[in-house]
């Protein structure tokens, strides 16, 4: 009698109404089911074909630059993205502020028992196509799955790998007193847009995240050959406690315009409603830029013609000052310290 | 934004300031304090000190709610929640006033008490209903503008029989502040008041009154916006040029003489006079404070959980004390900004970033080595 067993069958996996559970980090076939018909699936590229503990790739032309970055977002999903498109981007944009090509992305997922399939999909196809639609693959990547209770539905750890040409070099202690100051566009989008959706703030006008790869306007900037010094994305602590880090890298002070920086309608009132700060507000798709004074206005106009930069302008000025305060000329014509965010009221945001 | 520019114009504020500037007599000191903590977040947001001439001095005052709550205080709350293991909810800010033991809510919560941060006494309610088997205690605190919200939260709380809430009250009362600020022997060398914004909005500014008919000091009363700040200490300067000391009302979009009477009768349904509390920098300051009416005992947490309040020192170094009553700067603390930051609070005045330590620490510090 033949036997009715069909070699190499598994049931499909139930995208639809299925759960994670700890099979699926334990290392046998449930776990190989979900990452050939999920992940794999998602990423699908050469280097994570060959199937191997790690991936080969070939060496690019210059010196590496690695940036890692992990994502405890809540909620996971936000007007605008969600964790998905974030990791992909944060890694990205960590990786090109460095002034990089950003090559090849590595991700690692720590999923909590009990998490709905259909949404970590979602997650996985938003990471597919933020990492197709930036031409970053990902490579290589880690699943693992904790009880019940010991996670947030889905932690990501992405991880970028990119390759900077000769001639290039932008670090945070490279600003120099006379330098300017420029940012590529709104601030608080994204901070305000996570805390917005949260549970009992809900506001009529649509905040939307500005989570973006800006390794395409990056691109744009630094083949204008400007003396770009110092490039850094203002993420967490948004736009004042980036500054302060290149300050204090740096050693000098900075002087910022007020009325320079700008603002969304929605988020501004947002921020005054919840009494937030928006230059501590978070950014996921901002750029802060430090060049010679002599190349800044041809900088910023390269900027506004990119669709990431469009809204750039030149927010200050760095200064010699040995007590690294970042200062600010307020609208009303005064004065103030923009000091480093003290303690965290915000709830996790990225 | 629509109702908020309007308010920050900076052109409109360089005419108060030359007003300012031009009226102010150069012989004389003018030292004014700004009562709340909002005014003290907006001279410092906004710069506006640059726009004084260096005889109008600006004193921040204690109206800063967490500020001025004392370590005890502080104290009995992380016990209900470490202790008789209750979800003890608050305002954020709340979170880092120092207590005792080198805990605040926010370090006792990452050593595992339930502590839960929320945006308003409906959020705590809401918390109480969907845990009925846990205890649930709101810790009260603020002046007169976040009481009548806890009072409409303990009406609710006894009118649906919630049984597993309580409120931690410690509500206080503006007036009695600036009494104890003034009632100094040998009096103080303030010249008058910039008045309450919110805190007036609900008590009205007849309560004003007598600092200006007993002690002689100008009032006036200032919406929290930067104009309204630059236009009350014009008025201020003119009623000392004058010679008058009168309650008037800069910010008469909301604030009326009688206030808001429908608050203030809920606020009276639920609450008494407490004889006595003690107060950060203050000290203890004789009917200062609210707690509930016998008939709310019920929701009283301290009398449900039994927990007295115990008064603990505060730091011998810090100059809160002083400083709150504008007789030293916070530049003239010895532990200011060196043991004494915005992330390690030790005086009250560093708390929250109304505080005045903590707002010239933020915001104001570039001017000692200017």
């Amino acid at each position: 009698m033949t036997s009715q067993v069909k070699p190499n069958y598994t049931r499909a996996l139930d995208l639809k109404n299925g759960r994670v559970d700890m099979s699926h980090g334990s290392g046998g076939r449930a776990m190989a089911q979900l990452i050939t018909e999920l992940f794999a699936a998602a990423f699908n590229n050469e280097y994570l074909a060959q199937g191997n503990d790690g991936a080969l790739l070939p060496a690019g032309n210059g010196r590496i630059v690695v940036a890692t970055d992990s994502h405890v977002v809540s909620p996971l999903f936000f007007a605008g993205g969600d964790i998905g498109c974030l990791s992909v981007h944060g890694t990205i944009n960590d990786v090109a502020v460095m002034g990089a090509k950003p090559m090849y992305l590595a991700a690692s997922f720590i999923l909590e028992e009990g998490f709905p399939l259909a949404d970590l999909k979602r997650i996985v196809e938003s990471m597919a196509k933020a990492s197709r639609d930036a031409c970053v693959p990902i490579v290589t990547g880690d699943t693992k799955v904790v009880e019940r209770g010991k996670g947030d539905g889905v932690f990501i750890t992405t991880t970028g790998v990119g390759v900077v040409s000769d001639g290039i070099n932008l670090s945070g202690d490279l600003a120099e007193p006379g330098d300017k100051i420029l940012l590529s566009g709104t601030i608080g989008d994204h901070g305000m847009a996570i805390l917005s959706q949260r549970e009992g703030l809900t506001f009529s006008a649509p905040i939307v995240s500005d989570t973006a790869a800006l390794h395409g306007l990056i691109e744009t900037m630094l083949s204008t050959g400007a003396r770009l010094r110092v490039m850094r994305d203002p993420t967490r602590g948004g736009l004042a406690t980036t500054l302060n880090e290149i300050a204090k890298q740096s050693g000098v002070g900075m002087m910022l315009h007020e009325s320079a920086i700008k603002v969304n309608q929605p988020v501004e009132a947002a921020c005054e409603f919840l009494g937030l700060d928006p230059l501590y507000v978070a950014n996921e798709g901002k750029l802060i830029a430090i060049c010679a004074q002599e190349d800044s206005q041809r900088l910023l106009e390269v900027m506004r013609g990119h669709s990431l930069g469009r809204e750039a302008s030149i927010i200050g000025e760095v200064l010699e000052d040995a007590h690294g305060f970042v200062q600010m000329t307020t609208k009303m014509g005064g004065r103030r310290v923009v000091d480093w965010l003290a303690g965290e009221q915000l709830p996790r945001i990225c | 934004m629509k109702y908020v520019d309007e308010f920050r114009d900076g052109e409109l504020a360089k005419n108060i300031a030359c007003n300012i500037e031009r009226e102010a007599d150069v012989n004389k000191s003018y030292r004014l304090m700004e009562f709340c903590g909002g005014h003290t977040h907006a001279i410092s947001r906004y710069g506006l000190v640059d726009l004084l001439p260096a005889n109008v001095r600006m004193i921040h005052g204690p109206g800063c709610p967490v500020c001025v709550l004392p370590i005890g205080r502080v104290d009995q709350a992380i016990k209900l929640a470490r202790e008789y293991g209750v979800i003890l909810c608050t305002y954020a800010d709340t979170m880092r006033v120092p207590a005792s033991d080198n805990l605040s809510l926010m370090r006792a919560k990452a050593n595992g008490a339930d502590i839960r941060m929320i945006y308003s006494t409906q959020d705590a309610l809401k918390v109480a209903r969907e845990n009925p088997s846990r205890e649930v205690v709101f810790l009260a605190i603020g002046f007169e503008t976040t009481t009548p919200p806890t009072a409409v939260a303990v009406k609710q709380a006894a009118t649906e029989g919630i049984k597993n809430f309580s409120i931690l009250c410690d509500h206080v009362l503006t007036p009695a502040a600036m009494h104890a600020i003034l009632a100094v022997e040998g009096g103080v060398s303030l010249d008058g008041f910039v008045g309450p914004a919110h805190v007036s909005t609900v008590i009205g500014s007849k309560p004003y009154e007598p600092f200006a008919d007993d002690y002689g000091k100008p009032v006036v009363i200032a919406g929290f916006e930067p104009l309204d700040v630059m236009q009350a200490i014009l008025m201020l300067v003119r009623q000392v040029n004058d010679g008058r000391a009168e309650v008037e009302n800069e910010f008469t979009r909301a604030v009326s003489r009688e206030g808001n009477l429908k608050a203030q009768a809920l606020v009276d349904e639920v609450f008494e006079l407490r004889d006595r509390f003690e107060w950060r920098g203050l000290g203890s300051v004789p009917q200062s404070a609210l707690k509930l009416r016998p008939e709310f005992a019920a929701l009283d947490a301290e009398l449900k959980f039994k927990i007295d309040y115990v008064a603990v020192a505060d730091n011998k170094a810090c100059e809160c004390a002083a400083i709150l009553r504008g007789q030293k700067r916070p530049q003239e603390c010895k532990i200011f900004g060196t043991v004494c930051t915005p992330e390690n609070p030790v005086g009250s005045c560093m708390v929250s970033s109304e505080g005045a330590c903590a707002a010239h620490y933020s915001y104001g510090r570039f001017r000692e080595n200017a």
